[in-house]
């Protein structure tokens, strides 16, 4: 019965987007030509995702597996002409074949290191990858130590370390420093496991739980709004961009 | 054997980690020059990273197509599809691999109408899952969750031209929770986690922390 | 019996949503957008800058993220374009090219502008954080060729520009960590100044950034994208959003009042609270 159901859904919806789209060549702004059925394929690509909040279906699982599979290729892609290309093989390859110019020797050391990388798909030559990811760590950990406790320790310690009622700001500023400044110290004190949270640490910690709560409340407010945002730029596309209602 | 495959990487992390670290604190034109060969290099290697990307998706799906696992014939439309994008990339408008991207191909075309609106309406479906989930699940049980109801209504109305027309002051309000509770709470989890980055840099760099060189010897 | 009100089949609610949204981008009604001061803020700086100053805007975004940013990206490339500023575009994310060219490309046409000369779109690198710091130390290093395979050391557009250091202001549209990545790696390194505009997701976590004054303006979502339109005058996708943007919130709003309603009418309340208690003990 069920069965059924969903296949006349699946006709009479198949049917109304040929319908659509017959009327839109016919009698809409559409012309026979790359653009017009790119519009197409893209409005019935959006409306076969949009089947998932019916049920899962077959036309959502090709739709997003056929998405993943175009995403790799073009990541592919655009990796070689952006990347590979421009950084490998014109100052390496294409010096050292025509001679027009110095090859840059120099750039061998990474491109073993990268092709070591990939070996970590290998069963024999894996551990070669170590020393391509002990160099890509090494190097993250190396700029991560200074330039952490600068941007993210010291100066955002800074603001919180600002004189209060010094007569540049408001009464309503220096009181708002004093929220953020206990915010702060009570929400790492409820962060911070190494002493029980009892006596005046466990009230300070649950005035931390309270600054975290109405954190996570605004960014629920605005997780909601970016959601909608992107519903709504869909539904515009539809109505715009396909059907033509919308100006 | 065991020089090779755990000496050699955690020396390499090792003297890289600290020079490295050291070279922020002494900025001549010689150190300078250093970190740019360095970043430099680290840029091509992290170039490699799509092929594995590359393999780790085909082998998956491939996997799942061999062994006939639940929805297996789904998976053929990776390949699928990025089989096409793989051909018209390579194809560049008939000029190969090896000169300039070409623009306005078959490549873009299929990259404007398939990939764009079908990636940005996936991630869209979630708006109605959001209000689902704020209608179902949403409940002031107690004191914490009620805190949390209460600001997040009150940024949602703030944050919308309608909230002021609601009440002049739901803006403010809104404002003021962002600027104030909200920046104080993701300043705390900011420092905390920061220290935590940094806790673990070092126990990298002292060979502590290895996880990167995988399991095995 | 009131309990059937909340466990109604969502696809209820699917539906009310969907209405909400559609009907609301039908009727044409106005409403008040006044730009919020992190949104002024990055406008002010931008009409501050003398012709020819140099301003990078990263759109480190993909399909995903791109109801919300690519709005973003048009408002300020009209903004930039009409000042005659030279704007220089890349992106750290594979999937976010094409979106950036297409936005680069269409509004130079509309502003006359030339590729190379007036503005240059040096495309995707890999590399994240060594690649901000490649560029800040090389930006030629970093880019040897701009998208089309132009070389960077020759194009007007770069006339000097060597590193990030000569770079007048930095915008990153963010969806998701790139911000911080680019304030600590570019922006606290290179001393430049820098704004963010954001998925309204991560717009919360960079509020500390602006009140540390590390970046001077943010653009959260929608909303931060409408008020730029606004400003420059071009009103588009996110000015013509903010419709079923307000609407769909106040049904969101109505939702959560209207499930707690029942939740505390039905004595929910009381079963919960002896859980808590129950488990407490």
């Amino acid at each position: 019965m069920n069965r059924s159901v969903d296949f006349w859904i699946l006709v009479g919806t198949l049917a109304a987007f040929t319908a659509v789209n017959i009327f839109l060549f016919l009698y809409g702004g559409f012309r026979i030509d790359w653009d017009s059925f790119g519009i197409v394929i893209a409005a019935g690509l959006t409306l076969i995702m949009y089947s998932f909040l019916y049920k899962d279906n077959p036309a959502f699982k090709i739709g997003e597996n056929l998405y993943v599979g175009v995403a790799l290729g073009y990541t592919v892609i655009i990796t070689w002409f952006n990347a590979l290309k421009p950084d490998i093989y014109e100052p390496f390859f294409v010096p050292l074949f025509t001679g027009t110019a110095r090859p840059e020797y120099l750039v061998v050391v990474p491109v073993i290191l990268g092709i070591f990388m990939v070996l970590r798909i290998s069963t024999r030559l894996a551990w070669l990858s170590r020393w391509s990811f002990a160099f890509v760590v090494g190097l993250g950990a190396g700029l991560t130590i200074p330039n952490y406790i600068h941007t993210f320790i010291l100066r955002q310690i800074e603001p919180s370390m600002r004189p209060l009622f010094g007569g540049n700001e408001t009464v309503f500023a220096s009181v708002n420093g004093i929220f953020i400044l206990v915010g702060v110290v009570t929400v790492l004190l409820y962060f911070f496991f190494s002493i029980e949270h009892k006596g005046p640490v466990g009230v300070a910690s649950k005035i931390g739980i309270y600054f975290l709560m109405v954190s996570f409340g605004a960014s629920f407010g605005y997780t909601v709004m970016g959601r909608m945002s992107l519903l709504i730029g869909r539904m515009i596309f539809l109505l715009r961009d396909w059907l033509g209602v919308l100006h | 054997m065991t020089f090779l495959r755990r000496t050699i990487p955690l020396a390499i992390c090792f003297v890289l980690g600290i020079t490295i670290a050291f070279q922020y604190y002494v900025p001549n034109q010689h150190s300078s020059a250093f970190l740019e060969l360095m970043t430099r290099w680290d840029k091509i290697i992290a170039g490699f990273a799509v092929f594995i990307g590359a393999y780790s998706l085909f082998h998956l799906h491939f996997s799942r197509i061999k062994f006939k696992a639940a929805g297996w014939g789904y998976s053929i439309f990776v390949f699928i599809g990025a089989g096409i994008m793989l051909f018209f990339g390579f194809y560049n408008e008939g000029e190969g691999l090896l000169a300039d991207k070409q623009e306005g191909s078959m490549f873009d075309w299929l990259y404007i109408y398939v990939q764009v609106p079908a990636g940005a309406t996936i991630f869209s479906i979630l708006a109605f899952f959001m209000a689902s989930a704020a209608y179902r699940t949403f409940r002031a049980r107690t004191v914490e969750s009620a805190l949390l109801l209460v600001a997040a209504i009150i940024v949602m109305l703030g944050r919308v031209p309608l909230g002021a027309l609601i009440s002049p002051y739901l803006p403010l309000a809104a404002d003021w929770i962002m600027s104030v509770p909200n920046l104080a709470a993701k300043r705390g989890i900011l420092l905390g986690v920061s220290l935590g980055a940094i806790a673990t840099s070092i126990k990298i760099i002292f060979g502590i922390e290895r996880q990167y060189l995988g399991g095995g010897d | 019996m009131l309990d059937k009100f909340v466990n109604i089949d969502r696809r209820i609610i699917f539906v009310l949503v969907a209405i909400a949204v559609i009907v609301s981008l039908l009727l044409t009604f106005r409403l008040p957008i006044p730009p919020t001061p992190p949104v002024l803020s990055i406008y002010n700086t931008i009409e501050d800058l003398p012709p020819d100053s140099h301003v990078l805007i990263a759109f480190d975004y993909d399909p995903a993220a791109m109801e919300e940013l690519q709005p973003m990206a048009v408002a300020l490339l009209h903004h930039l374009y009409s000042k005659d500023l030279k704007v220089i575009g890349l992106t750290l994310w594979p999937g976010g090219t094409g979106l950036a060219e297409q936005a680069l490309v269409t509004l130079a046409g509309e502003y006359n502008k030339k590729s190379g000369e007036d503005f240059v779109f040096l495309g995707y690198k890999p590399g994240v954080a060594s690649l901000i710091i490649n560029m800040g130390e090389n930006l030629h290093t970093a880019f040897p060729t701009d998208f089309y395979g132009n070389d960077t050391q020759t194009l007007p557009a770069l006339r000097g520009v060597h590193s990030l250091k000569d770079i007048d202001y930095v915008i990153d549209l963010a969806a998701g960590a790139s911000a911080e990545t680019w304030i600590a790696f570019g922006k606290e390194k290179y001393k430049f100044d820098m704004a963010v505009g954001c998925t309204a997701v991560i717009g919360p976590d960079l509020y500390p950034f602006l009140d540390s004054r590390q970046i001077n303006g943010l653009m959260a979502g929608l909303k931060g994208a409408a008020e730029y339109e606004v400003l420059v005058g071009f009103q588009a996708n996110a000015v013509e959003g903010m419709r079923p943007q307000s609407v769909t919130h106040a049904l969101v709003v109505v939702f959560i009042i209207f499930s707690n309603a029942v939740f505390f009418a039905s004595g929910g309340w009381r079963t919960t609270r002896k859980r808590l208690g129950g488990a407490g003990r």
